[in-house]
């Protein structure tokens, strides 16, 4: 029980927190509150299952090529869809909203409303203290901390990462010193769909496939970003992990946890935002000029 | 006799001194009478129901537009309040058999309530935060709905409430009378002084506080305001429907206002009414049309948000201040609209050009 816990709690968390690092680097860097994020995370899975179930394709070549297509259809969503109103805030957000809802629309209309499945990459289980444990869960748990881990050198080793995270911090002052923001911020969403198509890739084996997988952790997602503080990394990481172990705790735990999970997520971050209106490791956004 | 023909003469004065001028104004006062018109043309039942539901909505993103659009608080939850309000009123009239016109204005306090359960809270919090703080309330309220099924009737929801009025035709005009009602209502508080504030407050609240204003005040008053205006809907949606469920409560709900909103046109009030009555109905005209088609179900929500996105792309402020752009000038010297085939101001003669 208690094994089950750690490790259903270990693997929701490192999604989570792939999900709302992707989605917190588009938030400070463009500003964007983008409601897609999670949808072209479904859009990620769907095209596995396309890949591997339709296509017959073997499953680490339908991964990559279903990361390398999610990400080109984020940034032709980016250009098209987002860039040309990015100045009217209300805008952009409805935007995104209807583009979720038009990914969910097309999978609907290709697929029904089925729930669909895709097979393990790795059969089999290991016994870790009398406790069952597939190793796909330990798959899917170690590809997540070798890409979070990836991710922190990106942004702290590399050019690119230097320019996320100073326009981030302040866009008119990098625009000032010579660098091209809009093609940090295309840079930028980049980053961030290839992380919500690669958590789609490690964790489909582990979910349902269906057209509504997106709410639920986009729900989770957004709490996570305002229970660690807006735009910051390190806040993500730990309010995913938070949440993600309350979520499992409730479900393991309480009668009804299947229907409270939310609510006790939810209600942990408000409690939080109550003690720290800025979240866990806010960081100010400079106010508009 | 005289007295009759000069209160005509005067009414006839002010309509056309007021009224007629402006073609946003006569276009609000084609719609009244448009809206009113309707059941002596048809009384079909499906017509009227759409409508009656279009009615409904358009108060609810009305109010949301109160609360996010002027007062710059925006809510990702608007859904709790008609929500609250639905459960509320459903409660009310099944186990205390209140009727309609007593359990839809409680209801609606109940709305305001949790204007105040959620209001508190996020004073202290700003923009993105808020935000996305307030999606979570309904989420949370849903998961409490379903865990105790006892009272609220779980996943099914509460049904069997009592019907609005006696018939369809009532129903209609109650409905469509409430939404002039109210939306004049909201459109005269954000016009008042306090609407003033509430728009200065999304401006810049350390300004309106350094003058001496007690922004905290005025902002849990639009909260519950808002709250208000939303309960209302929400106790004429259970009523109507005869049925309270955990929909009422859905992030869909809450998602499908602001598109409404802002696809009408925020901080206007009739911007998102306009929004309402334009896309609800569309998605049913779809409905029909596309039922041709029972290959393509689900195309309908997708030509939906592609319609929506397409607008944006052209008008980014939303539809109806694109148009009345079009259609009016504002003199430069007393910041009064005109007709855009004036060439001075009907005003002060100023030349528009």
């Amino acid at each position: 029980m208690l094994l089950d816990i750690i490790i259903d709690g270990l693997i929701k968390g490192s999604v989570y927190a792939l999900l709302a690092i992707g989605f917190s680097l588009v938030l400070g860097v463009a500003r964007i509150i983008n409601i897609a994020h999670t949808a072209l995370y479904m859009t990620a899975a769907y095209l596995i299952y396309m890949g591997t179930k339709l296509m017959g394709l073997p499953a680490p070549v339908a991964m990559l090529a279903s990361i390398v297509l999610t990400v080109i259809l984020g940034l032709l969503i980016y250009n098209f869809f987002i860039r040309p109103i990015q100045e009217h805030e209300a805008a952009v957000l409805i935007a995104t909203i209807a583009v979720a809802m038009m990914i969910q629309e097309v999978f609907l209309m290709t697929f029904g409303g089925h729930y669909l499945g895709v097979s393990p990459l790795v059969e089999g289980y290991a016994t870790i203290m009398g406790v069952k444990v597939t190793y796909q869960h330990l798959l899917a748990l170690g590809l997540a901390l070798v890409i979070l881990v990836g991710v922190r050198l990106f942004l702290l080793k590399t050019r690119l990462g230097l320019a996320i995270r100073s326009t981030a911090q302040d866009r008119e002052v990098a625009n000032l010193m010579g660098m091209n923001v809009t093609r940090v911020a295309m840079g930028t969403m980049g980053v961030s769909v290839g992380l919500a198509a690669i958590t789609g890739a490690i964790v489909v084996p582990l979910v349902t496939v269906e057209p509504t997988m997106w709410m639920h952790p986009l729900i989770m997602m957004l709490a996570i970003v305002v229970l660690g503080g807006l735009g910051s990394i390190e806040g993500s990481f730990v309010g995913a992990y938070i949440l993600g172990f309350a979520e499992s705790l409730v479900v393991f735990l309480l009668p009804m946890g299947a229907f409270l999970k939310d609510s006790v997520a939810l209600s942990i971050m408000i409690l939080v935002l109550l003690i720290r209106p800025d979240g866990l490791f806010g960081v100010s956004f400079e106010e508009e000029r | 006799m005289g007295l009759v023909s000069a209160y005509f003469r005067r009414g006839w004065t002010i309509l056309r001194s007021e009224v007629l001028v402006l073609p946003s104004r006569l276009a609000v006062l084609l719609f009244i009478i448009a809206l009113m018109a309707v059941p002596l043309f048809t009384q079909d039942y499906y017509i009227l129901r759409i409508l009656i539901l279009t009615c409904i909505f358009a108060i609810f993103a009305a109010s949301w537009d109160l609360l996010s659009g002027f007062t710059g608080q925006m809510n990702f939850g608007h859904a709790l309040f008609f929500g609250v309000a639905a459960y509320v009123t459903a409660l009310l009239n099944l186990d205390l058999g209140f009727p309609p016109y007593l359990s839809i204005p409680l209801g609606a306090v109940g709305g305001v309530l949790a204007g105040l359960v959620v209001g508190i809270p996020c004073l202290r919090l700003r923009g993105s935060y808020l935000a996305l703080t307030t999606l979570a309330f309904p989420i949370i309220l849903t998961g409490l709905v379903f865990a105790m099924p006892d009272i609220t009737g779980g996943e099914l929801g509460l049904s069997g409430l009592s019907r609005l009025t006696g018939s369809r035709v009532m129903d209609y005009y109650l409905c469509s009378s409430l939404v002039v009602i109210l939306g004049f209502a909201m459109w005269k508080i954000t016009d008042s002084k306090t609407g003033i504030i509430l728009h200065a407050i999304r401006e810049d609240e350390v300004a309106v506080r350094s003058s001496g204003i007690n922004t905290i005040r005025y902002k849990l008053l639009a909260f519950c305001m808002s709250g208000f205006f939303a309960g209302i809907a929400g106790g004429l949606y259970a009523h109507f429907m005869r049925l309270a469920g955990p929909s009422t409560l859905e992030v869909s709900l809450s998602f499908q206002v602001i598109i409404w909103s802002v696809f009408g046109g925020m901080v206007s009030i009739y911007g998102p009414i306009a929004g309402v009555f334009i896309l609800n109905p569309l998605m049913e005209v779809l409905r029909v049309a596309l039922g041709n088609f029972p290959s393509l179900p689900e195309i309908r929500m997708f030509i939906f948000a592609g319609l929506v996105l397409v607008t944006l792309l052209f008008m980014p402020e939303g539809l109806i201040p694109w148009v009345r752009d079009k259609l009016e000038n504002e003199c430069p010297r007393c910041k009064l609209r005109n007709v855009f085939i004036r060439q001075r101001c009907r005003v002060c003669d100023t030349s528009l050009s």
